[in-house]
């Protein structure tokens, strides 16, 4: 008796268990078709259907209503899903569980590569995305592409800018950085004439810590397909630790994170004098910090050479469509909609940074004066600047892990005697690490 | 003859009336556990059972999935990320749990004793910490553990000193520590309560005539008798302490650089699974963690147990 109750319970498990397995087996298994022409889309426009796009993009929304009254037989559900690494990961679960993927997601660029390699989006050339080649600017389309295939569309663009809170320099009469030199003895006068204030805040960012290099020259990250390098000993790389560890020694970053509540309050007192960050700022700094309208100005980012004029791009987002997509060609005409032509125009007037050549050459974009800035054209220096982001930069193709673990790295020299150099070698040991146990073929 | 064979032929069926009905009282008793066994095997072996089929198998973003067999073991039983993080945890429990249980057995014999004014009012007091969500407890802390906008950056500015910052990497697990002890203070101390509560009176009248004073009877008489109530807590603790993962997951993001993604088993596992995409070797070290914990478990419950 007892041996059969164990045959029975053990029959039972082996039933549950190979109902796990074939679930699983029926996630792995995406379907893959093919894209559509124009005139599949057209059809898919006629016969409408449900839009789901997982984004937190605030200029959506309006641009989304567009769509659906010129199409009233489609329904766009826009869902936030949560923000960068947050998405990212219910995104990959989706993925992987196969099922509750969106049609449409937001994917910032630095993270579109872990897609693309995974093949869990669609590749917009099959569906005509090949012509839009020219209108993108230059360094948002080479995110997006890899040779042929056409990942994502790019739907803004974050070329960096030094946004200063004018009233705090004015104050203590202290002049405007133009080099990263004069930034740090701008942030030893600030912080000299009064404690509270910091130049900026740092606790270790990927984001910024790897757009500054790239503004530096640096070039850690090299990839080829599956061949990947990392290497943060390179002179960029050094250029810019030799003058961040100076900041950090004498501890003139103030510790507190981006995006906190802690943020917020130190941008609007004044304690947080400047940041050096991505053009789509200005709508956060006026939702989030409008107490301190017009104290804010906008200025070309600090150089690493004297008259020198290069910048570098900090976040921006593209839209692409997973392969788990059930109505892709659907989701391919939202996505041509909102970033290109008309759609791509009437965000840029809601606030977000264009990656359209045409919409960041309109005189309307660069003469708009902005409130918040005290009526200043920030645009022009924004665009200025995407004009001079250095060529050629690389992420990895799994920089949302890489991000993950930099606080587990870098993050030492915040918190310890750790030179961020030290910090920098461990975070790319780290990535060497996860890229060879992934497959990735890693050599420094 | 006749007889004979209408015995012969009677003789059948009831022996196949017995077997049926032996079958219908067998699948009457399948009908009684069925259910929970179904449940069981359902929400408790079968994740169990995927769990170490996944853990045979490695997933990459270049080459998909492979079977690998036990190399996932090997590699999790030479991970320093996974060793740091179990050493954190116990020291985490050698320190925190005796703190934790001494305080609470103190509260549950004042209690007890019967000497203490207002003592339901303590007791309630006591035990509302572990009525609070521990992610609610852990941002309450959290506000208060801040040196800029946070209680202790108050007292800093109010009395123009400098405290060591709670959640410097140095002083972060022992913060942890506090707060974790705050929340189940009250839980323990119920426990014991209780079972202090079913000692027979006649126990302690009958040592304070053979002339025992109250300490004498504390710790002759009440602590062997709730004896099995404190292995009980202690085991709990122990599972509690190497299960750590609310506590320093919110406040990873108040202290980002001194709570890594592998400060403590369960939040590397957690990493490893939803940053890294490495579900597999993340199941392989939450089964190598699960059999630790068991072990470390177990050994404590045959040591408390033992009499004498």
């Amino acid at each position: 008796m007892r041996t059969r109750t164990a045959r029975r319970l053990l029959g039972a498990l082996a039933v549950v268990s190979a109902l796990a397995l074939t679930a699983t087996a029926c996630g792995s298994d995406a379907s893959d078709g093919a894209g559509g022409g124009p005139k599949d889309i057209e059809a898919a426009l006629e016969k409408g259907g449900k839009v789901t796009v997982w984004a937190w993009e605030p200029t959506l929304k309006k641009v989304a209503e567009d769509f659906e009254k010129k199409y009233p037989k489609v329904d766009v559900e826009l869902v936030n899903a949560g923000t960068g690494d947050k998405q990212y990961t219910a995104l990959q679960n989706a993925i992987a569980a196969g099922s509750g993927a969106p049609d449409v997601a937001q994917v910032e660029y630095y993270a579109l590569g872990q897609f693309a390699i995974g093949e869990s989006v669609e590749d917009l050339s099959s569906y005509g995305a090949q012509k839009y080649g020219t209108s993108f600017t230059l360094g948002p389309w080479n995110a997006v592409t890899d040779g042929k295939a056409i990942h994502a569309l790019p739907m803004d663009s974050g070329p960096m800018a030094f946004f200063y809170n004018k009233q705090v320099f004015d104050k203590h009469g202290i002049n405007v950085p133009t080099t990263w030199d004069e930034y740090v003895e701008a942030a030893r006068a600030l912080h000299k004439a009064d404690p509270k204030i910091f130049i900026t805040n740092d606790t270790g960012d990927a984001g910024a810590t790897t757009s500054l290099i790239w503004q530096a020259g640096g070039r850690p990250y090299k990839t080829n397909g599956t061949a990947v390098t990392v290497n943060f000993g390179d002179e960029g790389t050094k250029t810019f630790t030799a003058t961040w560890q100076k900041l950090l020694d004498e501890k003139l970053v103030a510790p507190i994170s981006s995006w906190s509540d802690a943020w917020y309050k130190g941008l609007a007192d004044g304690s947080i004098a400047t940041l050096s960050i991505g053009a789509w700022m200005p709508a956060n700094l006026t939702s989030g910090v409008a107490s301190a309208s017009g104290d804010w100005r906008v200025a070309p980012l600090p150089q690493w050479t004297k008259g020198a004029k290069v910048s570098a791009e900090n976040g921006g987002s593209s839209l692409a469509v997973p392969k788990a997509s059930k109505n892709k060609e659907l989701a391919y005409a939202f996505t041509e909609f909102v970033t290109t032509g008309a759609g791509a125009s009437a965000r840029v007037a809601e606030g977000a940074f264009p990656a359209t050549s045409a919409d960041l050459e309109s005189p309307a974009f660069l003469d708009a004066p902005f409130p918040y800035f005290g009526g200043q054209k920030a645009n022009q220096i924004f665009a200025e600047s995407a004009r001079n982001v250095g060529v050629d930069w690389n992420y990895l193709p799994y920089q949302v892990y890489a991000n993950s673990v930099f606080n587990d790295t870098a993050g030492k020299a915040y918190v310890s005697p750790t030179k961020l150099s030290d910090g920098l070698k461990a975070w790319q040991d780290a990535s060497v690490k996860y890229g060879k146990d992934q497959g990735f073929t890693v050599n420094q | 003859m006749t007889l004979l064979s209408t015995s012969a032929q009677a003789a059948p069926p009831p022996r196949r009336r017995a077997r049926s009905r032996l079958r219908t009282e067998a699948w009457a008793g399948w009908g009684f556990a069925g259910p929970f066994v179904a449940v069981f095997g359902l929400v408790f072996l079968a994740p169990i059972g995927y769990a170490l089929y996944l853990s045979l198998f490695k997933d990459r973003l270049i080459g998909g999935t492979s079977f690998v067999g036990l190399d996932n073991y090997g590699e999790a039983l030479t991970d320093p990320r996974f060793w740091d993080g179990l050493a954190r945890v116990g020291l985490f429990l050698l320190v925190q749990v005796p703190v934790m249980l001494g305080i609470a057995l103190l509260v549950a014999l004042a209690i007890d004793s019967g000497r203490l004014y207002g003592k339901s009012f303590f007791r309630v007091a006591v035990f509302l910490p572990y009525a609070v969500p521990a992610v609610v407890a852990s941002l309450i802390w959290g506000f208060i553990y801040g040196t800029r906008f946070g209680l202790v950056g108050n007292i800093n500015d109010a009395f123009g000193v400098t405290l060591p910052d709670p959640l410097s990497p140095s002083l972060v697990l022992a913060s942890i520590g506090n707060i974790v002890t705050w929340e189940f203070v009250g839980y323990n101390m119920l426990i014991f309560y209780s079972a202090l509560k079913v000692v027979p009176r006649s126990l302690y009248e009958a040592a304070a005539i053979d002339g025992a004073g109250e300490w004498r009877i504390v710790t002759s008489v009440k602590l062997p008798a709730i004896r099995s109530a404190l292995v009980i807590a202690t085991i709990f603790s122990i599972i509690g302490s190497f299960q750590l993962f609310n506590e320093p997951s919110i406040l990873q993001k108040l202290a980002p650089n001194a709570i890594t993604s592998d400060f403590t088993p369960n939040l590397y596992t957690y990493s490893l699974s939803f940053a890294g995409q490495q579900h597999n070797y993340a199941a392989t070290v939450a089964i190598v963690m699960g059999v630790i914990t068991a072990i470390i478990a177990y050994t404590v419950q045959l040591r408390g147990m033992r009499k004498g």
